[in-house]
Order: structure tokens, then C-alpha cells, then sequence
């Protein structure tokens, strides 16, 4: 099972703007490893043609990508009330 | 508003409390603060408690009876735990210990499988029924600091301030509040875990067969060695009602050094040869990630300031070693508020007002177990071998044992033997030991 199936069973009530963003694209360019991409579990970011794309619509809001990114450069905030992932479960 | 537990209260802007997050631990000092005749608001982010909050899945029923006794007559539940394994993985095969009791069928039980989304509702609606005005889907910004002291919370509603006497910040692991208030300066990589989980569908019959339980009792499996490919951490099955909880969490500085995804590792726990029988034939319904404060006692920030309290995951309260963390927060949560009372007699919310909360956590199993095993984490991190090599071992030992062929048995030991010492030093294996037994004793 990959990761955009596992997301496709996840709810959210998806707000217009993200909550998370990238405070300069030029730190990501020298970020040598891009830690971001890997460890996020819901796979929000990606590294395609020298930019970082942020996919804030599948976060689970975990918390991981704020203090993976060796430059702090991810400006890390939860979405708005009522916004985000909704478990079912949990 | 629908069947959310949403108080229908016009809600005034000063309250006696607080409470920021409708968790085990907010909602625990938000229903004792209520019973004592307190003014309190707790604001939750999710559209209702629960919706945005994930553990592994195994909630205490002592700790829980100290909020609301009897909960297990009316609270939403899974099963009660009666098995709790655990399993020591190599590539392809496990030694597996455990312990089975009729005691733990017994009521009152000592632990439930839960779903955090189905449990926080019913637990925040407690809260309610106490007179607490829950307000949800609203996000706390940050603190309200004046001349040093937390007097209130800005949230993202229009004229969102709120103003209380104190404050308890029961936002999480992520605590924004403890950030604003600068409370959270130490938190790094190496303190944190970061776990993910599925909930499982396999239907009741196949739970019951496979996991050899009748009627409404439980297994938890706690997957050692492979399940978390050499990193300092566990993977977890446990059994609820229709469906299991299966995850895997490792600390989020090794998966980083190590370049693991965890949608990667969890895979390899499903689809590892010991566990997937165990799965076969069953569905993913919901996929969560969630990061657990793992630091232990010298994580542990500081969680009282002048009119603000930290409970919960906010004050960084897991045992990762007992798989303890819902009863730290509910008991933190208590005590917090049993504190917030006595300032309210004494009318001062001072660190010092405050300081009930201190003198019961310090006199409590939290900080008596965390500080217990404030080593172990560092000890653990020092010596991977007890993720790698040592279960491993075991294993060998085990195949080399139960394997009958002709060489007598006193050879075979001595070879099971060779084994070990040829990929460690025996000096090294009983120093390694001792330290392990000492650090955890």
C-alpha cells in the first residue's frame, strides 16, 4: 500500500490556504539531504524542478517537518480551528 | 453543531480557567476544576475532542476512574486487555514472550483498547455535563503575557481573547503555548518520536480466532528488533472490536540519520512474514501520524509559570519504556488542577500560588517512574545493539535450539555460544547486560 492510498482513507476539512510554508527556497536548494521529504509521513513535501512543492492539503499535522529541517526553514503552524485532518478513529 | 459535545453557553471573556485542548489531560483538569465550582472553558482545534488526536491505542482504566468512576460502563471502548505480548523480531522469525490472566477479565479491567477520535468526544462530553463550556474549532494563537504573567489566550476567532485567572496548556506534544511562552527550548529530534499507525479491518471473527480471545477481551503485541529496521523504537499491534491498531514509531532524529519513511516502515511491519498472517484478508480504514515527546525526565520542561500550567504531552509526561502516556496526562491533569484550586482559595496564581502541582507530581509515580529511568533513553541511544544485535541473538539461540538434529545437546550450546561471541565479545555481552538491568532497574 503506498502512501497516496493510505491518504485517500484520511478526512479533511481542507482550508484554501496552507499552514504551512517554506520561508526561503533558496535554503532549500543547498539543503543537501532534504530531510523534509522523506520523514514528513504524509509526504506533503516533494523536490521537483528545484522547488520545494508543499502539498499542506494531506498533513496530519504531526509536527515532524518542524524539527527535521536542519535549517528551520519551514514557518510551522497548525491549520486554522475546524481546518486539517479529521480522524475518524484516532 | 450535530452529536459534537458543544456546551450551549454564551461564553463570557474571564473565566476562573482556561484550558487549552480537549484531550485525556485538558479535559481531566478542565472536570475537576468544574466539580470544585470553577468557571471553566476548555477550546479544542479539531471539530470536536478527538478528531485531530491519535495514540497507540491502550487507555488505563485506574487513572480514569480518579475523573469520572465507572467510565467503563458508558464510555466508548474497544476491548479489555487480558494478553499482552511481546515479540522479538529478526528477518524471519520471533521469539515471543507474554502473559495471559482470567484476573484481567475481571472487572474492573485493567486497561482498554480505545479510538482516541471516539473517547476524547465522550470523555470532553463529561466535561460538559460538569458545566465546562467547550468551544471547538478554534485554534489558540498564543498566550496573553502581562508584566510576565499568562493572563489570557488570543484565538483565531474575530475578538477571539479570552482572559482567566490561569491557564492550562494541554496542547500537545506541539505545544504552541508552551513555545509562546518560551517554555519549550529544548525540544530537539532526539526527544521525539514520530509514530504511524493504521486501523486494520479484519471483522470480529478473525480477531477472536487469530488472537485466540473470547467474548470483549484484548491482545497487545509489542514487535521488538526488525519492526523498526535497527532504530530505537517498537511496533505495536493491538486488538479492538471489529478492527487492530498496527503502528511502528521510531525517535525522528534516527529515522532522519537513517533516511526511513515511516509510510515505508509500517509497510515493512504489515508485510513482515511473522505478522502478516496475522493480517491477511483485512483492510486499511484510517492511516495517522502522530509524534510522541519521548525525552523522559530531562525533557521534561518547566511546567508551571506565573499563571500558566503545562500537563500532558505539552509537559513532555511519556513513559516510552511502560507504554505510558494517557494515565501521565490524566493524573497531570488532576493534580493540576487540585493546584489550581488552592490558588483560587488563596487568590494568588503565582509559580509559587501554583506549587501544590510541583509537590503532587514530584510525590506521584510520574516524575518518581520518569526520573527512574532517566538514563535509559541515553543508554539505549549508546547501545543500538539491544535493537539490532540482540534480538537477533535470541533468535539464533532460539532456531539453533528447538532445531533437532544429531549433535548433543551440549555442543549445541556451546555453539550457540560461539555464536554470540563471535559477533560480540561475551566481556562486552555481560557488561552490556548489567548496564541494560541497571539502567532500568
Amino acid at each position: 500500500m503506498n502512501i497516496e492510498e493510505k491518504l485517500f482513507l484520511v478526512r479533511y476539512n481542507t482550508d484554501a490556504e496552507s499552514h504551512l510554508k517554506i520561508i526561503s527556497q533558496e535554503v532549500c536548494k543547498k539543503c543537501e539531504d532534504k530531510p523534509c521529504t522523506y520523514i514528513c509521513p504524509a509526504q506533503v513535501y516533494r523536490w521537483s524542478c528545484d522547488i520545494l512543492t508543499v502539498s499542506y492539503e494531506g498533513c496530519l499535522e504531526c509536527g515532524s517537518c518542524r524539527f527535521c529541517c536542519p535549517f528551520e526553514n519551514i514557518s510551522w503552524k497548525y491549520p486554522r480551528g475546524g481546518f486539517g485532518v479529521s480522524y475518524k478513529f484516532g | 453543531m450535530g452529536d459534537k459535545p458543544y456546551s450551549d453557553k454564551s461564553y463570557s471573556d474571564k473565566y476562573d480557567v482556561i484550558v487549552v485542548g480537549a484531550g485525556p489531560a485538558g479535559t481531566a483538569a478542565a472536570i475537576t476544576c468544574a466539580k470544585a465550582g470553577l468557571n471553566v472553558i476548555m477550546i479544542e482545534r479539531g471539530e470536536h475532542p478527538g478528531s485531530k488526536n491519535v495514540m497507540g491505542g491502550i487507555l488505563y482504566r485506574y487513572p480514569t476512574e480518579k475523573i469520572v468512576p465507572e467510565f467503563y460502563k458508558e464510555a466508548p471502548l474497544e476491548r479489555h486487555i487480558t494478553e499482552e505480548r511481546v515479540w522479538l523480531l529478526s528477518k524471519d522469525s520471533a521469539v515471543k514472550m507474554g502473559f495471559k490472566s482470567t484476573k484481567f477479565d475481571e472487572e474492573p479491567h485493567n486497561c482498554f483498547s480505545v479510538f482516541r477520535s471516539h473517547f476524547d468526544k465522550w470523555f470532553a462530553g463529561k466535561a460538559v455535563e460538569e458545566g465546562v463550556t467547550l468551544i471547538n474549532e478554534t485554534l489558540v494563537e498564543d498566550v496573553i503575557i502581562q508584566d510576565g504573567k499568562v493572563v489570557g489566550v488570543k484565538t483565531n476567532r474575530e475578538e477571539g481573547e479570552l482572559y482567566a485567572d490561569v491557564v492550562v496548556a494541554a496542547d500537545g506534544a506541539n505545544s504552541l503555548m508552551a513555545s509562546s511562552a518560551g517554555l519549550h527550548p529544548e525540544v530537539r529530534s532526539e526527544t521525539l518520536a514520530l509514530a504511524v499507525k493504521e486501523v486494520y479491518h479484519l471483522g470480529r471473527e478473525k480477531i477472536e480466532d487469530r488472537f485466540n480471545i473470547d467474548s470483549d477481551g484484548g491482545v497487545t503485541i509489542e514487535l521488538l528488533g526488525d519492526a523498526t529496521q535497527g532504530m530505537m523504537g517498537t511496533a505495536f499491534i493491538y486488538t479492538n472490536k471489529t478492527t487492530v491498531s498496527i503502528g511502528v514509531g521510531a525517535f525522528l532524529s534516527q529515522m532522519i540519520k537513517n533516511k526511513i519513511s515511516a509510510y515505508d516502515l509500517i509497510e515493512s511491519v504489515k508485510t513482515h512474514p511473522i505478522v502478516r498472517p496475522l493480517l491477511e484478508g483485512g483492510e486499511t480504514k484510517e492511516y495517522l501520524a502522530h509524534m510522541i515527546p519521548e525525552g523522559g525526565f530531562r525533557a521534561i520542561p518547566q511546567y508551571i509559570m506565573d499563571g500558566m500550567v503545562l500537563v500532558g504531552d505539552a509537559a513532555m509526561l511519556v513513559n516510552s519504556l511502560h507504554r505510558e502516556g494517557s494515565n501521565l496526562a490524566m493524573t497531570s491533569g488532576r493534580f493540576a488542577a487540585e493546584a489550581i484550586i488552592q490558588a483560587k482559595e488563596n487568590d494568588d496564581f503565582s509559580v509559587k500560588g501554583l506549587s501544590l502541582y510541583k509537590t503532587l507530581m514530584e510525590d506521584s509515580f510520574i516524575i518518581k517512574d520518569l526520573k527512574k529511568y532517566k538514563n535509559a533513553d541515553k543508554f539505549f541511544e549508546d547501545h543500538m545493539q539491544f535493537f539490532t544485535l540482540y534480538p537477533q541473538l535470541a533468535n539464533d539461540a532460539a532456531l539453533e535450539f528447538f532445531t533437532v538434529d544429531d549433535v548433543p545437546k551440549r555442543e549445541k550450546q556451546k555453539h550457540i555460544w560461539r555464536g554470540i561471541t563471535e559477533k560480540i565479545p561475551s566481556w562486552k555481552l555481560i557488561m552490556d547486560l548489567f548496564h541494560g538491568w541497571r539502567v532500568v532497574k
